[in-house]
């Protein structure tokens, strides 16, 4: 009875809460609101017994994605509201209104798979962050590491794609090197 | 003997590959005596054959190729000489070889003179085909050829401008007192060729006929079944064969192509439409004998169509002052004689006409081109007069081979054409011997009308730009062995009958010795009484007809060949031509050029519009990516099992 | 009455297409990087609940490392944005376009 009251009430805040994500033109409403969201759907997580997934929704995706958009946005004009100008807004409605529906439609139909068996079946007897982290490092080892590696690769790349003066190491400088030495935006305008 | 045959056949054809070798080179004299020498290698081969196939009584045949070998269809390149073909080779050669020289003299400033000699041997090769040749399909293809060098060579001044059509007898191209033989060369040859190809349609149809029932269509395999068919069924064959022969050789009315082909060079119509390829047509009938003796009704018909032709061809021919068309209308004439002697069934009789007259009307055609080469070209015989003391040698061959034509004893035309009068009567075609006796009158009259008006009388010729000399003596050479032929031939009657009789049937129609002779008398007084006519009035009045006649309907008639080539003008070409128009214009242009065009037009139209897709733009990239997904989840809809 | 696999289905469904609809209309290029999010998240919706009524773990590690290149991805897009952004001064999508269609 609980489950469902809170399956519909979570239910209805997502949608609210995405939808006002796709349509406003503040660029800050739409943050916020897609933040929101993300905690409304680590509330499912937990709904359907996965735990740790929830929790990890909420520190991965609401904690370090919504802050990294969060500082990206200081880099763009968001006071302003978004220009935007759409060449044919019904089209794209109707295109995702129609295959929402048909989608839907599929997933009306009655789920075939009686005779699924799970290749690695759920332990009720731990808990599910234990459960997890069993099938974790041991079956999906080689997924994880490498998985680190793309996550370090990620960070690295995001450093130097955003970073001033990367070509240069300091630590290899000496001090009057580091004092003498012009900004980025210093050699440009000698350039200019 | 065999070898024989080959050389006679192909030494043409050599003589033409060599020609065309150079046939857009000015004038070099060897090519035109190099295919005349050909030709007279051809010319001796055919004598050996002739002597062969006389002395020995035997038939050479040969199996060359297989053609056509599909089934039950065995077509081969077969030919044979036997007594009648051999006859139509030397008669061919000879007049060939003879026309070959004549033509290097008669040409000798034209700048197209190498392209002439390799068409005219071209034709000569496409003839031999056609009487060697021993079965249908390969008489066809001779007659095709023939067709084609024929109008290759009418055409041959193809750069010639048309003539406006006129009202005024004296300068309306269809008018025989015009100096225009017609329109112009390539409408000429134009008309020539797809009048003969109408034709042909008949007789495509009488040898599919023959095909189909019989099963081949060599001449021997279809002579010996024809008597097993039906004898409607042989009617039709022996119509629909006959109608191609109406075409080649212009019997009514298919007959206006004739009197036109006179825009050629004079030395092709010696040869193609006074000795061969007009006499085509009676070849085939002659060579389809055994066809038409088994329906004797087609063969009357044949000769009252041939009667027919015959006096409408003379009377055209009497006030006619364009001095090929009157040769060519006596030409007419006489193939009439022919058919008239070929529909009752006296074969050999009308080969023997055709082998005798093509000697003098072929030289009567080459006398006349030495007189167009004399005076400037001129083609009005009332613009000519008194050549005779500047020409001598041609004005005899000419009176000779007129003398010949009208046919007085002992010339060769007396034989001949007596023997097709004395059939007639035979047979008790009586309405026919009267038709064909007048027209022997006419014919003397209007050729010695023709020669008075030429050699004779008043020089009516301008004296400033005409100097009318003799040709080269090696022309008249050329001209003098069928002048001589014109003469003798008639004298072997005897040896030709017993030759030819092999294979044709002999003559079957019994006539008492008194009515023989009382028939040669009437016939050579009504013949003299012509010519003396002519040459007395043209002595007393210096003309014919006088000014009150030339404004008679009849004479008006007359001089526009009854009209009958403004009746084919208005009710088949310019309808067709209209048809033609309309055709391209709204069906092609619009229909089929639209359809084709509006596919391309629609392909690239699409193409153009589906490079919006690469626009490059993110948003519509995802859009259509969109677009994608839904066609996907519509077909897991439609196709997938659910349920 | 309970909720089923199909209620979850079908509310994943409902987020992906909201989603969906954001990428297709949205001009600016953050709130397309939003609409990305939404769309990973649906899916990682659904992927748990299947998790849960097939008592499979299979879902869930699916979930998880979506979430994992959800924020790698998000690092290296953003910092082609801050450059893009450096260079042409606005991020709309329509300045993204160097082809001429």
């Amino acid at each position: 009875m609980f489950e469902v009251v809170a399956f519909y009430l979570f239910a209805f805040l997502t949608i609210a809460m995405f939808t006002v994500t796709v349509i406003t033109k503040n660029a800050l409403y739409a943050l916020s609101s897609l933040a929101a969201g993300m905690i409304f759907i680590s509330a499912f997580f937990f709904l359907l017994g996965a735990e740790f997934l929830g929790a990890v929704q909420i520190v991965v995706y609401t904690g370090a994605v919504m802050a990294l958009y969060a500082f990206g946005m200081m880099f763009f004009d968001s006071i302003n509201d978004v220009q935007e100008s759409v060449a044919n807004p019904r089209l794209t409605f109707m295109l995702t209104g129609i295959v929402a529906l048909l989608v839907v439609a599929i997933f009306v139909a009655p789920i075939i798979g009686a005779n699924a068996t799970a290749h690695y079946p759920i332990h009720e007897a731990y808990g599910n962050t234990q459960d997890i982290g069993l099938v974790l490092f041991t079956k999906y080892l080689v997924p994880f590491e490498v998985a680190a590696v793309m996550l370090l690769v990620a960070m690295i790349g995001g450093i130097i794609l955003a970073g001033k003066k990367m070509d240069i190491s300091i630590t290899q400088l000496s001090e009057h090197e580091i004092d003498n030495h012009k900004t980025d935006t210093e050699i440009e305008k000698d350039i200019k | 003997m065999e070898s024989y045959l080959y050389i006679a056949l192909f030494a043409p054809l050599v003589g033409s590959l060599f020609a065309t070798l150079f046939g857009n080179s000015p004038k070099k004299l060897f090519v035109g005596v190099v295919t005349s020498a050909l030709l007279a290698v051809s010319l001796i081969a055919s004598l050996n054959l002739l002597m062969h196939v006389y002395l020995t009584e035997t038939i050479v045949h040969v199996r060359m190729l297989d053609w056509i070998v599909i089934g039950n269809v065995d077509i081969p390149f077969g030919f044979v000489v036997d007594q009648v073909s051999v006859v139509m080779m030397v008669v061919v050669t000879i007049v060939s070889t003879m026309v070959h020289i004549h033509s290097i003299g008669y040409m000798d400033h034209d700048k197209s003179f190498n392209r002439f000699f390799a068409w005219l041997s071209a034709f000569v090769f496409s003839m031999m085909i056609l009487v060697m040749s021993d079965n249908f399909a390969g008489l066809f293809i001779g007659w095709e050829g023939v067709g084609l060098c024929s109008w290759g060579l009418i055409g041959f001044w193809y750069h010639k401008e048309d003539i406006k059509r006129s009202k005024n007898l004296e300068e309306s191209p269809f008018s025989t007192l015009s100096p225009y033989s017609s329109p112009s060369p390539s409408w000429a040859a134009n008309e020539a060729f797809i009048m003969n190809r109408v034709a042909d349609l008949g007789m495509l149809i009488g040898m599919f006929l023959i095909f189909w029932n019989i099963g081949s269509l060599q001449y021997d395999a279809v002579f010996a079944k024809i008597g097993t068919l039906d004898h409607g069924l042989i009617v039709a064959i022996a119509a629909f064969l006959f109608i191609g022969a109406m075409g080649k050789s212009a019997q009514f009315p298919f007959n206006t192509w004739l009197a036109n082909a006179m825009e050629g060079p004079t030395p092709v119509s010696a040869l193609i439409h006074a000795a061969t390829m007009v006499t085509a047509g009676v070849y085939l009938v002659i060579r389809a004998n055994e066809i038409f003796t088994v329906v004797p009704e087609v063969g009357y018909f044949i000769a009252c169509l041939g009667a027919f032709v015959a006096m409408g061809a003379a009377s055209m021919a009497l006030v006619a002052t364009n001095m090929k068309k009157i040769i060519a209308f006596s030409t007419l004439s006489q193939l009439g004689y022919m058919f008239v002697a070929a529909g009752l069934g006296a074969y050999w009789v009308a080969l023997f006409h055709l082998a005798t007259h093509a000697f003098f009307k072929s030289v009567l055609f080459l006398g006349a081109g030495n007189v167009m080469h004399a005076t400037n070209d001129e083609i009005n015989i009332k613009k000519m007069g008194g050549l005779a003391k500047h020409m001598p040698q041609t004005a005899l061959i000419m009176t000779i081979a007129s003398v010949a034509l009208a046919g007085i004893f002992p010339l060769a035309g007396f034989f001949s054409k007596d023997l097709i009068l004395e059939v007639a009567f035979g047979t008790h075609a009586y309405i026919l011997w009267a038709v064909l006796w007048i027209t022997a009158g006419l014919t003397a009259f209007y050729s010695f009308r023709l020669v008075m008006y030429v050699f004779y009388g008043k020089e009516n010729f301008d004296h400033a730009k005409v100097h009318p000399h003799e040709t080269y003596p090696f022309v008249i050479a050329a001209m003098t062995p069928l002048a001589i032929l014109a003469i003798i031939a008639g004298w072997f009657e005897h040896q030709f009958v017993e030759m030819v009789t092999k294979v044709l049937p002999p003559l079957d129609i019994h006539v008492s010795s008194g009515t023989f002779y009382t028939l040669i008398a009437v016939t050579t007084a009504i013949a003299l009484g012509g010519i003396a006519f002519a040459v007395l009035k043209f002595k007393k009045d210096g003309t014919y007809y006088s000014e009150k006649m030339k404004n008679r309907l009849c004479y008006k008639i007359l001089a526009n060949q009854y009209y009958i080539p403004h009746f084919w003008e208005a009710v088949v070409s310019k309808p067709y031509g209209k048809l033609s128009s309309f055709s391209w214009k709204e069906l092609d242009l619009r229909l089929v050029d639209a359809i084709v065009d509006g596919i391309a037009k629609g392909i690239y139209g699409g193409g153009e519009a589906g490079t919006a897709m690469q626009s490059g733009n993110l948003s519509k990239s995802l859009k259509w990516m969109g677009i994608g997904i839904l066609i996907l989840v519509i077909l897991v809809v439609a196709f997938g099992n659910l349920k | 009455m309970s909720v089923t696999l199909n209620d979850y289905l079908i509310l994943s469904t409902l987020i992906f297409m909201i989603g969906m609809y954001g990428a297709l209309r949205r001009k600016n290029l953050l709130m397309l990087f939003f609409s990305t999010e939404i769309m990973l998240n649906a899916v990682n919706i659904g992927m748990a609940a299947i998790s849960k009524f097939h008592g499979d773990l299979t879902g869930q590690m699916f979930a998880f490392f979506i979430i994992a290149i959800a924020a790698s991805e998000v690092a290296i897009g953003l910092g082609l944005l801050v450059l893009w952004f450096k260079r042409n001064n606005n991020i709309n999508l329509d300045s993204l376009q160097s082809m001429k269609g």
